[in-house]
């Protein structure tokens, strides 16, 4: 078998499940042997990274609306699952978020877990979530989708749970009952889709084929595909997650250890709206615009309610938090605008809000590690005692705030854009009013945001940390930190590198609801 | 005169056909439960061990039987119809023999190593055991009712065996008390129906209940005895409004025991079940769905919202017991419009919930041998010191929660697929709805004893190891590889689907 055949058959499989068989092995190593635990752990990643790697450069850009590495082999006959696995445009930079984020947490996590400690545990779970959303990125049938979908929960459950705040037990429950309350709608939904779409497969692209088809004979009922579409709502809506569904967001991220809030923010919150793209609005694009002003008044609310949460926070790491809800509120704008701008500013960002609010979290992590808390009134003057620490956070504030030039600005502003021009089915005027409270967001966002680098950054330190000797950024902590710090730079300059891989794809579907009226 | 008698006799009767290789299970099962006794009487008090290894091979033996028949594949038909060999019942008896034999595992030690009369107890097992293979293949109302009582009888007595214990006795009286009650009112039902159709034949009576006996306007009748039979195995599943019984048996009866009533007679009450709907009543699904329908939606709500305030972890397995009972009636509630796929669905779960029900009892039993207590507060910690039971005991709650890609996640996919299909119906995808709803709260119950093990501090600061004798550790073993198996191949559906009547 010549080199490129294999990587073709067995290239996707592999980067997906090389952490899971990495977790295998962890688990029989003695626990006494901590440093080839994570050695084992970081190889793991690191192999799966390999081989994506490997993928993506034999991926053919120029033809990126295709799917690719595409593998179709049977799994569950008797209920019409089939594995088939691919990539196309859109899964790409999701993907390549995710084989970055995995080994750069482990990186960061290295010579501090948190408590109760237990490396070996906590570096399973972390390779079972890798796993799970690599396969979330890659499955193109709706059964494995959701296995995948659903396989994150459990190592999220116990990573809040076991390794979190004082309110982790609360917490990792909450997350836990809220999604899964999507899911089982969810399901039920996919399940609906499968027999309105024919009953014979459950992969994407027959669903929508079948979808299109009876849409074309006119013999489906837009109530029946309103439903459908609302049950997938709920499924991804909570995972985004929109208001009013996001007040499990908060504590999550709050109560979890930085390695958890990390991949959170980076990854899993992604698993809702690229189901949003790729199973909701690419099966059912008719539904979808029925939807979209309700999506898209969820989004703008999110916006604003995600800011003016920020602005009462009183710790760092929830102000965070919130502001990942207003973050994730453009990203539904841009979706909601069903235009193949605002698809493609949402795509970015996803993978900006990926990058920076990951790195916040971090920032936010290693704040708490030296001060041994995250009250924003206690803290100040961090500048002076760790300054490459301080314009790190100013870095990456900045760019959190959407500043031209750094990766956030060209997720936030084209989406804003978007709703100037929604898709011809959907009212200019109301997504106009939209665009007009979305861009109030952002300045509330650039409000909150410098707020709170004033108080924590600028000024002198606090007379309870005055004396104390503030470590600045540890050898570990750049390792993790200067790619992503890199590529914000990067993408914030060059943002055709992403929209060069998602605008072909992207396109396609935009066409899709151009057509409809 | 004699001469005469004897030639008419001779030439009205025909001895029935038996075909001793459809009976072979049953015989091998029957010989194994006399050769128990035997080996009881002639070995030496005190030398344990003996027993529950003869009970095991026994039913390891009738397992063999089966394979052939799986493997000749050919139905059989036996005593007019009465008694049958076919898909469903193969499948049906692998899954009791499978269990019971976990059963036996997990009696082993607790038999062994309490105050109890081991000879008598792996009899009683077997005879329930008899009986369940036996309504596996019963396709008529007096084999039937037989099956249920060899099955039942001995259960009573199993659930009462901790004689000394009060909640013993109270487990084993409340339990004979509703099931004699459930039988009467089965047995009025099948008095009906009979009364109706002038047999007891399924076939017969499915001619019937479609269409009258010709002899006046049946209907209400026939629909009394279709509810009264089918509220008498409501019983046996425990569905709620008739699972009262269920919580204190379970908590009262040795753990072994639990399981076995919880899983393998659970799962014979849904056998009958099936049969009589899918076979006898099939004509008037005007009945039999919506009162699934109720039944099903009453029993996972009430049985999930109940299991939510427990705090011993039997009562709680009980009650999520009950929920789970409602999630195998919902299909049963479409079985108008897609009477296959309730039939498949319904196989399935039960698969997939013998193997993660067994899985967790065996937990309990394994944990209680060291805390002895059953109370869910006192697994706090245990990851601390049995970190391998507590990945265990998590997969198999996880999997009663339906999360993928464990076993229950299909079990559950099954059922939304049976309510699903082949149309979408409002009182499909309503229970749907309530299924999935129902998943959720679950969860919550589920995931506390996970809280309880991950995340919170050893009770009494007690951190010596578990240890895990081998019969309990054989009995894990087994449970987590199907439930595992289950979840992420197409073996539960695979052996749901081809689990199919004969054609009558």
């Amino acid at each position: 078998m010549d080199n490129n055949e294999f990587l073709t058959e067995w290239g996707l499989t592999l980067m997906v499940f090389l952490p899971l068989a990495g977790a295998l092995l962890l688990m029989v190593i003695p626990k006494a042997q901590e440093q080839m635990i994570k050695v084992a752990a970081l190889g793991a990643a690191l192999a799966s990274g390999a081989v994506g790697v490997a993928v993506l450069a034999n991926f053919n850009y120029d033809s990126s609306e295709k799917l690719q590495f595409v593998v179709n082999r049977n799994w569950i006959e008797a209920i019409h699952a089939n594995y088939i696995v691919g990539i196309d445009g859109l899964s790409v930079p999701l993907i390549a978020l995710t084989l970055l984020i995995t080994p750069l947490v482990m990186v960061y996590s290295w010579n501090h877990f948190p408590q109760p400690h237990n490396p070996q545990a906590f570096l399973i779970l972390m390779l079972v979530l890798a796993t799970g959303m690599l396969g979330t990125f890659v499955a193109q049938d709706l059964i494995l989708f959701f296995v995948f979908f659903e396989v994150v929960l459990l190592p999220m459950y116990f990573m809040i749970g076991v390794w979190g705040g004082e309110q982790r037990q609360y917490a990792s429950i909450k997350f836990f009952l809220y999604t899964l309350f999507g899911s089982a709608l969810m399901i039920v939904s996919f399940l609906a889709l499968f027999f309105v779409a024919g009953g014979d497969s459950f992969s994407m692209v027959d669903l929508a084929q079948g979808v299109a088809d009876r849409n074309a004979a006119g013999n489906l009922a837009m109530i029946t595909q309103v439903l459908i579409f609302g049950g997938m709502f709920m499924g991804f809506g909570i995972k985004v997650p929109m208001f009013p569904f996001h007040t499990w967001l908060p504590d999550a991220h709050t109560q979890a250890p930085t390695a958890g809030s990390v991949i959170l923010a980076a990854v899993l919150l992604k698993l809702g709206t690229y189901g949003f793209i790729r199973v909701a609005l690419f099966i059912l694009p008719e539904a979808a615009v029925k939807w979209a002003p309700y999506i898209g008044a969820l989004a703008v609310i999110g916006i604003i309610y995600g800011a003016l949460g920020c602005l009462a926070q009183t710790d760092m790491k929830r102000l965070i938090a919130f502001s990942s809800v207003a973050h994730m509120g453009f990203v539904m704008l841009g979706i909601a605008s069903l235009t193949t701008f605002g698809l493609n500013a949402a795509v970015f960002g996803m993978v900006a809000h990926g990058l920076i609010t990951g790195m916040l979290f971090f920032l936010a992590g290693s704040v708490k590690d030296r001060f041994h808390t995250l009250e924003i009134k206690r803290l100040g003057g961090l500048l002076l005692q760790a300054p490459k620490l301080g314009w790190i956070l100013g870095f990456c504030i900045m760019a959190s705030l959407g500043l031209p030039g750094l990766a956030g600005f060209w997720g936030e502003f084209p989406a804003i854009l978007s709703a100037y021009n929604p898709a011809p089915a959907l009212s200019q005027e109301l997504f106009r009013t939209y665009m007009v409270i979305a861009a109030f967001g952002t300045v509330l966002a650039a409000g909150y945001l410098l707020w709170l680098f004033q108080r924590t950054a600028f000024g002198t330190p606090s007379e309870e940390f005055a004396d104390v000797e503030i470590e600045d950024v540890r050898v570990s902590e750049w390792i993790a930190w200067v790619p992503l710090l890199a590529l914000i730079l990067v993408l914030g300059v060059f943002p055709n590198i992403i929209f060069h891989v998602t605008d072909p794809f992207l396109t396609v579907m935009g066409n899709t609801f151009a057509g409809l009226k | 005169m004699f001469a005469f008698l004897l030639q008419s006799v001779a030439s009205t009767f025909d001895r029935p056909a038996i075909d001793l290789h459809a009976l072979a299970p049953e015989f091998v099962l029957t010989g194994a439960l006399v050769v128990v006794l035997l080996v009881d009487l002639f070995t030496p008090k005190g030398s344990r061990g003996i027993v529950p290894s003869v009970a095991g091979i026994g039913i390891l033996a009738a397992m063999v039987p089966v394979l052939t028949l799986a493997l000749d594949g050919a139905d059989r038909s036996m005593f007019g119809g009465a008694y049958v060999v076919d898909n469903f019942s193969l499948v049906l008896q692998a899954m009791f023999l499978l269990a019971a034999y976990v059963v036996v595992l997990l009696s082993t030690n607790y038999v062994a190593e309490g105050d109890y009369a081991e000879g008598e107890y792996y009899f009683l097992l077997l005879c329930a055991l008899l009986g369940m293979l036996v309504m596996a293949s019963s396709r008529d109302l007096i084999t039937m009712f037989v099956a249920l009582e060899l099955l039942s009888i001995p259960a009573y007595m199993l659930a009462g065996w901790r004689k000394r214990d009060r909640r013993g006795n109270e487990a084993g009286v409340k339990y004979y008390l509703m099931g004699v009650f459930a039988s009467a009112v089965m047995l009025y039902g099948m008095s009906l129906l009979y009364g109706i159709s002038g047999s007891t034949l399924f076939s017969d009576i499915a001619l019937a209940v479609a269409r009258g006996n010709g002899l006046g306007d049946t209907t209400p009748l026939i629909t009394l005895g279709v509810v009264f039979v089918l509220i008498g195995f409501a019983f046996k599943v425990s569905a709620v409004p008739f699972h009262t019984w269920a919580p204190d048996t379970y908590e009262g009866a040795p753990t072994p025991v639990t399981a076995f009533l919880a899983v393998s007679s659970k799962a014979a009450g849904f056998v009958a079940l099936l049969q009589l709907i899918l076979i006898a009543f099939i004509g008037r699904d005007d009945v039999v769905g919506p009162l699934m329908w109720v039944l099903a939606a009453l029993t996972m709500t009430v049985g999930n919202l109940i299991a939510l305030r427990q705090t011993n972890i039997v009562r709680m397995l009980a009650y999520s017991g009950v929920a789970q009972a409602g999630f195998m009636l919902a299909p049963l509630a479409v079985v108008g419009s897609n009477s296959d796929g309730a039939r498949s669905a319904v196989v399935t779960y039960l698969l997939i919930y013998a193997a993660m029900n067994l899985g967790a009892f065996a937990v309990v039993l394994i944990v209680a041998r060291k805390t002895r207590s059953a109370e869910i507060a006192s697994w706090g910690g245990l990851f601390e010191y049995a970190p391998g039971l507590t990945v265990l005991m998590t997969v198999f709650l996880f999997s009663l929660a339906g999360i993928p890609p464990l076993g229950g996640w299909l079990a559950k996919f099954v059922v939304f697929r049976a309510l699903l299909s082949p149309d979408l119906t409002a009182g499909g995808v309503i229970l749907a709805v309530v299924v999935g709803v129902n998943s959720v709260i679950a969860l919550y119950y589920y995931a506390n004893v996970a809280r309880q093990m991950w995340m919170n501090p050893v009770p009494d600061g007690d951190r010596t190891p578990v240890r895990i004798p081998f019969s309990l550790a054989a009995a894990v073993t087994l449970s987590v590889v199907l439930t595992v198996a289950f979840g992420v191949s197409d073996l539960a559906t695979h052996l749901g689907d081809l689990a199919t009547f004969l054609p009558a």
